[in-house]
């Protein structure tokens, strides 16, 4: 038994198919960008993409991933360390404050992103509606949501 | 608009570590232990059962503590582990550590407690009588009484053709930081216990820590780490969360880390202060406002905290940015058995601006008068005389330019005439609304103000610059470097911000209202001012020219007569002159003063203003607010860095909307019921539209570097602005109570 994280492929033991996968990420695979904010599906801090869609870790068991391609934040940067499109549109438009939810708010925008690479501003505030942030008012997330869009077109 | 912040690479890539992210070898994990008691007082903690579950290490109790379990900012009122009494239901009575957080999680349920039940005061006003005390020791609930006494207020009332008489009552509010508390602590093979946590407030995290360990604050290190938010949630708590975690480390010899759950945390931690306001206004036929009584009572729940801190405040600022020449105002801070309530953005302003904006336009609507004109003809002006007697000079007095502004902006005058009118299928009505209000800076009367940066220069050219301001994820960081690069003529990349370390920089006090950019940056401006000088006085020969005419930019020392050294060159020169280029400097926060019998005094040494509006829907059937745009206009001083000045008010003005129309907590018979997220809604993407900031910049001659704050200034407004949109939209007369609910019409 297998999942696919970040590109590599994690064998898995039986005794990890019980776990849930955010405590999974965190603690097995130190894994930390993706974060707990309130254990219970709602804050989205811990939204990873499964399979290209988005999902809360905190809801999910390791064994609802198994054969399946996980991506963390950690998966967005390649392997030199150099920042995805969308993850310098977040730096460059003031989008990051504390910096809890942002993690959890890029993967939604990605998985938004990699479907409509030009989604209107009340596109993007539906698409990240689940994501919670108390610092920004969303307002500059939505602005590096719309300003990563060319970087997913021309990739397709 | 290119952003730049020091951090945001770490942080969009998922490398920033938190505290909850923080591993050590050997690590051990604590979980508390709350009762279900909410007023108690407590015959035994039996913790046998627990002591004998898989993986637990130890159960501590008050009783276990080297030093005093029992600690406060303002009245040492708080046991990080109840001891003789619980107080509330969020009070922990014991602390369980296991090899793992699972095993610490399961025997925490495992302990139980005798106790005998105790009445539980939850209305202020009855904690008022004092007919049962919650702190015996204290003999009173009463936490403090702050006043106001000036000028006549029968007499104003006397001449006053208009007396409107309200009273007001606002909620408890959740600063839901989306990190909920965490903290590592870990034992030093040198006798110091070292903190990775999740605070605002580092050195006050050092003494409650301190205390509780019975150590000198040399043996205690608060290392700044990332954190996720705190909106002033993250001082008190965050500190006892902290504490608990190195009386665990420091009982046990091993590293502790204490990550409190969504439950945990908003069960526990300190709230906004829920307001009851009995407030008389009265005002003169030709619309100048005569007099003001006013009466507060702030629900302080089970401890001090800052509660004389806030109600300060909102004593201070109890009329709004209005000339008031007779007031009378009497402001209690009350212990109840109910959560405990302390710092959060506005600390105080929210609810007495909820009341004076609304209760303004009450009284022109009645006179028959414009709503603005009316404002403007009680305004705060330059040189004006504010309630408590404090001449306002020294700064430019910018209401009129933000509320103008704001004004043009948004067409007011064009829009107001809408309000009331039907769109779309005849169930929404359109209304639009403003608010303004002046703001004392910092901490005003209220405590010790100062703040320290060190800039130390390395031989390589590289510069480390660290001051006693925390990133709360504000930027506060980013604006201390871009200020830094500014007044020593560097470039930016020059300059790494250090992590702040208790042992290392000088306690500089919390980072809360609004005092981040003010303090650190104006500290920064001292300590480049005096490396320069030392820099000038060692160099200048080789610049041919005195000291003072060195001068500092494009990455240069510039001297007379095109003689010049790189910034490279010049820190190997002072090398070779066996000199560190190294400057720590303090900001002493200008003098300020206080009576508080008369509730006299220049209660801050500088002021904000700043106006916002807002245009809404409101819907006839559920009675829903929909907000359509908002403007902001703030003043202030200087904008260091664009975009986090943006992000600050974008973020103050959606706490706001939150705090107006959707949050608060519930409490049944003292026991919180919307524990997570789920139950208590705060803003989503959805709820507000884009909002547009405009910044008003009028250099402040009282702090060093014309820089002043803005991140509570934000939030204040936005109640009362949609408050007074909704009135102009639905014709209600005023409303009296937070969350608004607006019944259909």
């Amino acid at each position: 038994m297998q999942v696919t994280i970040n590109g590599k492929i994690v064998a898995l033991t039986a005794e990890d198919l019980a776990k849930g996968l955010l405590d999974y990420l965190r603690e097995d695979l130190d894994l930390t960008g993706t974060k707990n904010g309130c254990n219970v599906g709602v804050c989205g801090a811990c939204v990873v993409l499964v399979d290209d869609k988005p999902q809360r870790a905190c809801r999910r068991k390791v064994v609802d991933v198994v054969d399946k391609k996980v991506v963390t934040i950690e998966g967005m940067s390649d392997a030199q360390g150099a920042l995805h499109p969308l993850q310098i549109a977040f730096i460059e438009e003031g989008a990051v404050q504390c910096g809890f939810c942002t993690p959890g708010m890029v993967m939604s925008a990605h998985a938004l992103l990699m479907q409509h690479a030009t989604p209107s501003r009340a596109e993007v505030r539906r698409a990240i509606n689940n994501n919670l942030c108390r610092c920004t008012g969303y307002q500059q997330i939505v602005d590096a949501v719309v300003a990563a869009g060319p970087a997913y077109a021309k990739d397709a | 608009m290119k952003a730049w912040r020091n951090d945001a690479v770490a942080k969009v890539s998922g490398r920033a570590r938190y505290a909850d992210d923080y591993k050590f070898p050997g690590m051990l994990h604590a979980a508390p232990v709350y009762t279900d008691h909410v007023h108690a007082r407590i015959i035994a903690v039996h913790t046998e059962e627990a002591q004998a579950c898989a993986g637990v290490v130890g159960v501590y109790t008050a009783a276990d503590a080297p030093g005093n379990a029992v600690f406060g900012q303002i009245q040492r009122d708080y046991a990080m582990l109840a001891g003789d009494r619980i107080r509330m239901h969020g009070d922990v009575v014991a602390l369980v550590v296991a090899e793992t957080r699972a095993q610490a999680m399961a025997a925490a349920a495992k302990v139980s407690v005798t106790a005998e039940a105790l009445p539980p005061v939850l209305d202020p006003e009855e904690a008022f009588r004092d007919e049962v005390l919650i702190h015996p020791e204290k003999g009173t609930n009463l936490i403090n009484h702050h006043k106001v006494r000036t000028g006549d207020v029968a007499a104003g009332f006397a001449e006053s053709a208009l007396v409107l008489e309200e009273v007001f009552q606002t909620q408890f509010v959740e600063h839901a930081y989306i990190e909920p508390e965490s903290a590592v602590a870990v034992p030093g093979d040198d006798g110091v216990m070292r903190i990775y946590g999740s605070m605002q407030h580092p050195f006050s995290t050092r003494r409650f820590t301190a205390t509780l360990l019975g150590l000198p604050l040399s043996d205690v290190e608060v290392i700044t780490i990332p954190m996720g938010g705190g909106f002033g949630g993250k001082d008190d708590t965050a500190a006892i969360v902290s504490a608990r975690a190195a009386l665990a480390a420091r009982l046990t010899g091993r590293p502790v880390k204490l990550t409190y759950t969504r439950e945990w945390s908003m069960r526990e931690s300190y709230k906004r202060h829920p307001y009851k306001v009995y407030y008389k206004m009265g005002v003169g036929a030709d619309g100048s406002i005569k007099a003001a009584e006013v009466k507060i009572f702030a629900d302080g729940g089970a401890y001090c905290s800052v509660t004389p801190w806030v109600t300060w405040r909102s004593t201070v600022q109890c009329c709004g940015p209005y000339q008031v020449p007779n007031v009378c105002c009497d402001t209690y801070g009350v212990h109840t058995n109910n959560v405990f309530t302390g710092a959060f953005r506005g600390f105080g302003s929210p609810q007495m601006n909820f009341i004076v904006e609304q209760l303004v336009e009450r009284a022109a609507q009645k006179l028959g008068m414009d709503e603005i004109a009316f404002r403007r003809r009680n305004m705060v002006t330059q040189g004006c005389t504010t309630i408590t007697q404090q001449k306002l000079d020294g700064h430019t007095v910018s209401l009129e330019q933000a509320l103008s502004a704001v004004m043009e902006k948004i067409d007011y005058a064009n829009k107001r005439a809408r309000c009331g009118q039907e769109a779309g299928d005849g169930d929404e009505v359109y209304g639009i609304g403003l608010a303004m209000s002046y703001r004392g800076m910092s901490l005003g009367a209220e405590g010790i103000d100062l703040c320290a940066a060190i800039i130390n220069g390395q031989f390589d050219g590289s510069i480390l610059v660290e001051t006693g301001i925390h990133e709360n994820g504000q930027g506060s960081e980013s604006a201390m470097v871009l200020c830094a690069a500014e007044h020593l003529g560097v470039r930016r990349e020059r300059i790494r911000y250090r992590r702040s370390s208790t042992s290392n920089i000088m306690d500089s006090a919390t980072t809360v209202a609004s005092r981040g950019t003010l303090m650190g940056t104006s500290a920064i401006v001292l300590a480049a001012n005096k490396l320069k000088a030392q820099m000038a006085e060692v160099l200048a020969p080789q610049l041919r020219c005195e000291p003072g005419e060195v001068r500092f930019a494009d990455d240069c020392l510039h001297g007379a007569e095109g003689h010049r050294l790189t910034w490279d060159e010049a820190v190997w020169q002072m090398f070779l002159h066996q000199e560190h280029p190294y400057a720590a400097a303090t900001f002493k926060a200008p003098d300020v003063s206080w009576d508080e019998e008369t509730g006299h005094g220049n209660a801050y040494f500088t002021w904000v203003y700043g106006c916002q509006a807002v245009e809404v829907m409101v819907n006839r059937k559920s009675g829903q607010v929909r907000l359509l745009q908002a403007v902001a206009a703030h003043d202030v001083g200087k904008a260091v860095n664009p975009a986090m000045l943006l992000g600050q008010i974008y973020g103050g003005m959606t706490q706001g909307y939150g705090y107006a129309l959707k949050e608060e907590v519930l409490m049944k018979d003292g026991r919180i019921t919307n524990t997570n997220l789920g139950r208590y809604k705060i803003p989503k993407a959805e709820d507000v539209p884009d909002f547009q900031a405009i910044v008003i910049e009028n250099p402040d001659p009282m702090s060093a570097s014309k820089a002043k704050g803005v991140g509570e200034p934000a939030l204040e407004l936005m109640a009362p602005a949609i408050a007074n949109a909704v009135r102009h939209a639905t014709g209600h007369d005023c409303f009296r109570k937070l969350p608004l609910r607006v019944e259909p019409f």
